[in-house]
């Protein structure tokens, strides 16, 4: 198609919306949230980044903290969450997001504090960092988004590429005899005590979006109360370097990694406590 | 109210910290600087400065970066080898333009090196040290007094600049006592500059820290814009101290503890009929380039003295620019150079014969 038939189709297109007035502000169901800026998303068609970051800017909206907000975004495909969400934030090193994070509460103690960081980020190059910020029980949110590969540099091994699953730098399979074993990090800081909430999300479908939004809340409610630590994974695809549609990525994700990384609760506090 | 006392070098740097109104120190333990942080945790109560013990120097300085972004006074201390690890932070530092307090309490490297005095850290504090074109504020003192003043000096620059500030010591300054003059304690910040993430309010756009900017033009901008603020620093902030330099026929350079030594030497020179004068750069970075080329006007030879290889005697050769010899007399790993040994090195480049 060249790009001036593009052009009259996407003409004929607002034309069309402007004359059955399709969209009023009374039949409105589904808004953008005021925490989303309109800046067009650089991430690849069916990736999860786009929906964790409006589940994040909704949960925002929501509990009315826009104000008090600030995020950290990670070295990673997600290095740009700065331009799409509309709160203060700090663009950090690779692999030091919880650490640029923990300093911010230390300072802020009566803001809302959460990193945003991808498994290469958080698991391989900041492992360190996310340990003992989970440790100390930093009362804060980390939302961790596995997708099982490195995005932006280009598909290669993560920390928690599956076994025998293929990447640039695996390109006949992960073999754990050579390359090590999956990283399950978040199992690992489920167990430290300064951990409140853990817990295993997706963004594939519908069930799994409400739920991921729900534990982002509880993350974000938890700081509100000084409980300590949240995390929240996202397992997440990567339809271009797992080099499949997103749709085929979303079936695998749910046949291979799911099956690796369970999703649901690995903490939650007990109910007195709550 | 100021105070005099007599101080640990290290400890009075921190009880500086808590005086000048900082908001939070990340650290992490390292000799022989350790002293500075168990300072702080034992008495930064007193004015609730936040303090915290880092997993590592990796950590501690992406605190800083975090902390420093809300607009805060914000510092850390390390030595040598934990500094090789803060390099990648001070870079992202120096690019998102925060301000900030360094402090390197030098010691002998390379590598795990000793824990004695050394100046070896020089080209990594004025050159760069990270990745890319940054430059930060240098400031080296020579007595536990300056320790004292650079903190409060060093907070007031990395302010003024938007910039990180360096107090490079050593080993030898953070461990000696002296008497000291302890400024009144001052306010911590209660207001806070436009750019920091402190959480948007309606009235204003986002505030976003950030080094990254993947189109070339404009990160060149963010380079140009970078170089011409330490332009500004070059043109204003230039530090040095004159010892006996009016009569000088021949120069000893040196900063920090070497200056102190070169003074003792410089006396011994007089009383046998040398006459030395000895010039301290104070500041690192910006360097008194002009300076030392105006005294190389005046004098027949500098003999520039560190606890190095020879690091900072290829900025004063720079600036020497060739009219008088510049020779250099250097101790490593360590080694503190004596008056004598200076004195010694003086005459048999200068004078001719060994006396």
């Amino acid at each position: 198609m060249s790009e001036k038939t593009l052009v009259n189709e996407e003409q004929h297109f607002e034309e069309m919306i402007a004359e059955e007035s399709i969209c009023t502000t009374d039949n409105l169901v589904y808004e953008k949230p005021d925490t989303l800026l309109d800046t067009p998303m650089h991430y690849c068609p069916g990736c999860g980044h786009g929906v964790a970051h409006r589940l994040i800017a909704e949960v925002i909206d929501e509990l009315g903290i826009q104000e008090d907000t600030i995020g950290v975004a990670p070295v990673g495909c997600s290095v740009f969450a700065y331009n799409y969400l509309n709160i203060d934030m700090t663009e950090a090193a690779h692999g030091r997001a919880s650490a640029v994070a923990t300093a911010i509460k230390r300072v802020l103690p009566d803001k809302y504090v959460f990193s945003y960081q991808g498994d290469g980020d958080l698991a391989a190059i900041g492992t360190a960092e996310t340990i003992h910020t989970c440790n100390r029980g930093e009362n804060l949110l980390i939302i961790f988004i596995n997708n099982g590969i490195y995005g932006m540099t280009g598909g290669q091994m993560a920390p928690t590429t599956l076994p025998g699953m293929k990447s640039t730098t695996s390109p006949f399979g992960r073999d754990v005899a050579t390359m090590g074993n999956p990283l399950k990090i978040t199992e690992l800081v489920a167990q430290l005590p300064g951990v409140y909430y853990c817990t295993r999300t997706a963004v594939n479908n519908a069930g799994n979006v409400r739920r991921a939004k729900k534990a982002i809340q509880k993350g974000f409610e938890y700081q509100k109360l000084n409980k300590g630590l949240s995390f929240v994974e996202i397992v997440s695809n990567c339809p271009s370097n797992w080099k499949m549609t997103p749709l085929a990525s979303n079936k695998w994700m749910e046949e291979n990694m799911f099956a690796f990384y369970p999703l649901g609760d690995l903490k939650v506090p007990n109910d007195k406590e709550k | 109210m100021s105070e005099m006392k007599l101080m640990k070098g290290n400890e009075a740097l921190a009880e500086a910290a808590i005086r000048a109104g900082c908001d939070a120190y990340f650290g992490y333990p390292i000799t022989p600087q350790s002293e500075v942080l168990e300072y702080l945790a034992n008495y930064a109560h007193r004015t609730g400065m936040v303090v915290l013990q880092a997993e590592s120097e990796v950590a501690s300085i992406n605190m800083v970066y975090g902390a420093a972004g809300t607009g805060r006074k914000i510092m850390t201390s390390s030595s040598s080898p934990g500094m090789s690890l803060m390099m990648e932070g001070v870079s992202y530092i120096a690019c998102a333009e925060l301000p900030c307090l360094l402090v390197n309490v030098v010691r002998g490297g390379p590598g795990l090196g000793t824990i004695q005095p050394s100046q070896g850290d020089y080209f990594q504090a004025v050159k760069g040290g990270g990745h890319g074109d940054y430059k930060l504020i240098v400031l080296a003192p020579s007595t536990v007094q300056e320790m004292v003043d650079f903190v409060r000096d060093g907070f007031d620059l990395a302010f003024k600049y938007k910039n990180p500030v360096m107090i490079l010591t050593d080993g030898a300054l953070g461990q000696m006592m002296e008497k000291v003059d302890l400024f009144p304690q001052m306010d911590r910040k209660t207001e806070f500059e436009s750019w920091a993430t402190v959480g948007k309010p309606k009235t204003r756009e986002r505030n976003v820290i950030t080094s990254l900017n993947i189109q070339a033009d404009e990160m060149e901008k963010t380079n140009i814009h970078l170089q011409a603020k330490y332009k500004l620093i070059e043109e204003n902030e230039i530090k040095y101290e004159e010892y006996m330099c009016d009569d000088a026929e021949i120069l000893l350079v040196g900063f920090g503890l070497v200056a102190r030594i070169c003074k003792k030497a410089a006396q011994l020179a007089r009383e046998k009929g040398i006459k030395v004068g000895v010039f301290r750069p104070i500041s690192l970075f910006p360097f008194p380039t002009a300076k030392i080329n105006e005294l190389a006007g005046k004098v027949k030879g500098i003999l520039d003295v560190e606890m190095n290889a020879g690091q900072m005697v290829e900025d004063v050769r720079l600036a020497v620019n060739g009219k008088i010899p510049v020779e250099f007399h250097g101790r490593m790993g360590g080694v503190v150079p004596s008056p004598e040994e200076i004195l010694h090195k003086l005459e048999e480049k200068f004078v001719g014969e060994i006396a």
